[in-house]
């Protein structure tokens, strides 16, 4: 070892030690300042422009706030009843009364019997897809799912209403006469456009996000480690469960907090296959039941001063809580960054 | 414990291409043995066809007859896991399981094969990573991650996950290519402890580490690019090292080619 470097911050100077000089020559010493001139100033502008662009988002988020907020408030003003534990909805009368008990009950339970239905049938095809499909098959297979992403949700509705009410109307009769020991599965009737029917139609259509973003993270999964697996003598599923899915653990919270998300968010298809009452209850079979985006698809129309008002307060607190989905997605994305980075 | 190996005729393709033509060799109980020859020339394919993880890749498979103590591994009746669990593997990079503590990592294939008692794993995980010289360095920080160990710490803790199992052979697949001088002279010093118990073979493209841990050495090349590559000379090390008796061997230990 030689006589070790002192290290000090640039520019730094030591007592007794002159100041350093510049360590970059002036620019006349590069055959004068015009063309370098040009050069930074054109960086200044382009900077200039992406900094405009990303502000203007932020100016966008604030501006949708405000107004938010200001036709909300006096529309919560003027309300009569608690805004969040009333189960009805009528703004109009008078007094105005309305809450989001019974639908935002009801976005929270759409959603929940759309993870449950989706998580796991995503998860195995994805699978499927990652690591038992032939190539061919798992492209278009993988294909298809990307073209279930792209169908717009208005077809959806009516593909739920007019093809899948049959079979959910006969599916909650035989619930009900069967299972219906099973409170969720106990009701009187009519059955079909139920919960049920919403939360299977939702599953359906947050399957494409869940899946694609799972086989991704399944696809990711270190082949050196999948093979070390395999040379300690392990079966194809006791591979899976030892080299892929600890792996790929944080990316499914992630895509399926995504998919949670969008089922939060989905209004028309929910519009279209809910039965549009304020219901507050568990029960699966028996029509009725609204979410907080589909009540407003339902009602803006109709809607008077303090309704519109009454219905955009209601979507502030979707917007609430779709933003904290979102931001625990995100965290746990950003950590699963990090951990792979320090990982390899 | 260690057994014997004896291929006869293996012949290796991945879709239509032919990587190895018929090898046969047998390989002693209790020694090492190490595969040498060129970039290309099978020798790590023939050594991923002795545990039957050659067939892994798609459109890959085996021919000929490679038995393991008289059990030919290639029969259709033979179970794939059960061979892979007599014969332990150690590959290029080392790869413990990321998300796995070292402890983990250890017991990865006992669990698999369905030990569950606290006690028997620990001290199966004690007298593995002993085996590999890494207990001294780990023994204090065994719920540590994995990844958090240098690249030869990994690598001897992957030794200690493959003979955890207690495996009678031990595949190793140029296992020092990724680490330095020092950590490459703690893991032959390891090979030269183990082989009391086990059958190593392993592939290097090093050649003095062939010289100093081998007792047997296969050279393997190809006649040209695109060709399979073949078992040119297979004989006790000294000899290859020394004496060889076939021209291209000399000229390949000589580093007149390849």
């Amino acid at each position: 070892m030689g006589k070790p470097i002192p290290i000090r911050p640039a520019g730094a100077s030591v007592p007794g030690e002159p100041p350093h000089p510049p360590r970059l020559a002036p620019a006349s010493a590069l055959g004068g300042g015009g063309p370098r001139r040009r050069t930074l100033s054109a960086d200044a502008v382009f900077r200039g422009v992406t900094l405009a662009a990303g502000a203007m988002v932020l100016v966008v988020i604030v501006a949708i706030a405000i107004f938010l907020g200001y036709q909300a408030v006096p529309a919560l003003g003027r309300n009569s009843a608690n805004f969040f534990t009333y189960q009805d909805w009528f703004p109009d009368s008078a007094p105005p009364a309305f809450g989001i008990a019974a639908t935002g009950f009801g976005t929270v339970y759409t959603a929940v019997i759309a993870l449950a239905l989706a998580v796991p049938v995503s998860l195995g095809i994805a699978l499927y897809l990652s690591h038992y499909a032939p190539r061919q098959v798992a492209t278009a297979l993988g294909f298809l799912i990307d073209l279930l992403a792209a169908v717009p949700s208005v077809v959806f509705g009516l593909w739920g209403r007019d093809c899948l009410y049959t079979p959910v109307r006969e599916l909650s009769a035989w619930l009900n006469h069967y299972v219906g020991w099973f409170p969720p599965f106990h009701g009187d009737g009519p059955y079909g456009r139920s919960f049920l029917l919403g939360g299977v139609l939702l599953a359906i259509m947050i399957l494409p996000i869940i899946t694609s973003l799972s086989r991704e993270v399944f696809r990711q999964s270190p082949k050196a480690n999948e093979e070390a697996a395999l040379a300690l003598g392990a079966t194809k599923w006791e591979m899976i469960r030892t080299a892929v899915l600890p792996y790929a653990r944080p990316g499914i919270i992630a895509a399926v907090m995504l998919g949670l998300g969008r089922a939060l968010g989905e209004t028309i298809a929910l519009a279209m296959t809910l039965g549009n009452t304020n219901i507050l209850g568990f029960d699966l079979v028996t029509n009725g039941g609204t979410t907080i985006a589909a009540n407003i698809a339902n009602k803006f129309g109709e809607a008077g001063d303090t309704g519109r008002g009454a219905l955009i307060a209601s979507g502030l607190f979707l917007f609430g809580i779709t933003l904290v989905v979102n931001v625990i997605a995100r965290a746990v994305i950003f950590r699963r960054r990090e951990l792979t980075e320090t990982a390899v | 414990m260690a057994k014997r190996i004896e291929a006869v005729g293996v012949t290796a393709y991945y879709g239509s291409f032919k990587a190895i033509d018929s090898i046969t060799m047998t390989i002693e109980p209790k020694s090492v043995t190490a595969l040498i020859g060129p970039s290309g020339c099978g020798k790590s394919t023939f050594l991923r066809s002795i545990n039957r993880m050659h067939e892994v890749l798609p459109g890959a498979r085996v021919e000929g007859r490679l038995t393991v103590d008289d059990q030919n591994i290639y029969d259709p009746d033979v179970d794939v896991t059960a061979v892979r669990r007599v014969i332990g593997m150690v590959f290029q990079r080392p790869n413990p399981f990321p998300t796995m503590s070292i402890f983990d990592n250890v017991v990865a294939g006992l669990r698999l094969n369905g030990v569950r008692s606290k006690p028997a794993l620990a001290e199966a995980a004690e007298r593995a990573l002993r085996s590999a010289n890494l207990w001294d360095e780990v023994k204090d920080r065994l719920n540590k991650p994995g990844a958090s160990l240098s690249g030869g710490q990994q690598q001897r803790l992957c030794i200690a996950r493959a003979i955890a199992v207690e495996p009678q052979v031990l595949l190793m697949d140029e296992p020092c290519s990724a680490l330095d001088p020092i950590s490459t002279l703690a893991i032959e010093d390891l090979m030269l402890g183990l082989k009391d118990r086990f059958t190593i073979v392993i592939v290097t493209h090093n050649l003095q580490q062939a010289a100093r841990v081998s007792d047997k050495t296969g050279f393997f090349s190809i006649d040209a690019a695109g060709e399979p590559g073949r078992l040119v000379e297979y004989d006790d090390t000294e000899k290859i090292f020394g004496n060889p008796s076939v021209p291209k061997t000399r000229d390949y230990i000589a580093g007149r080619f390849g």
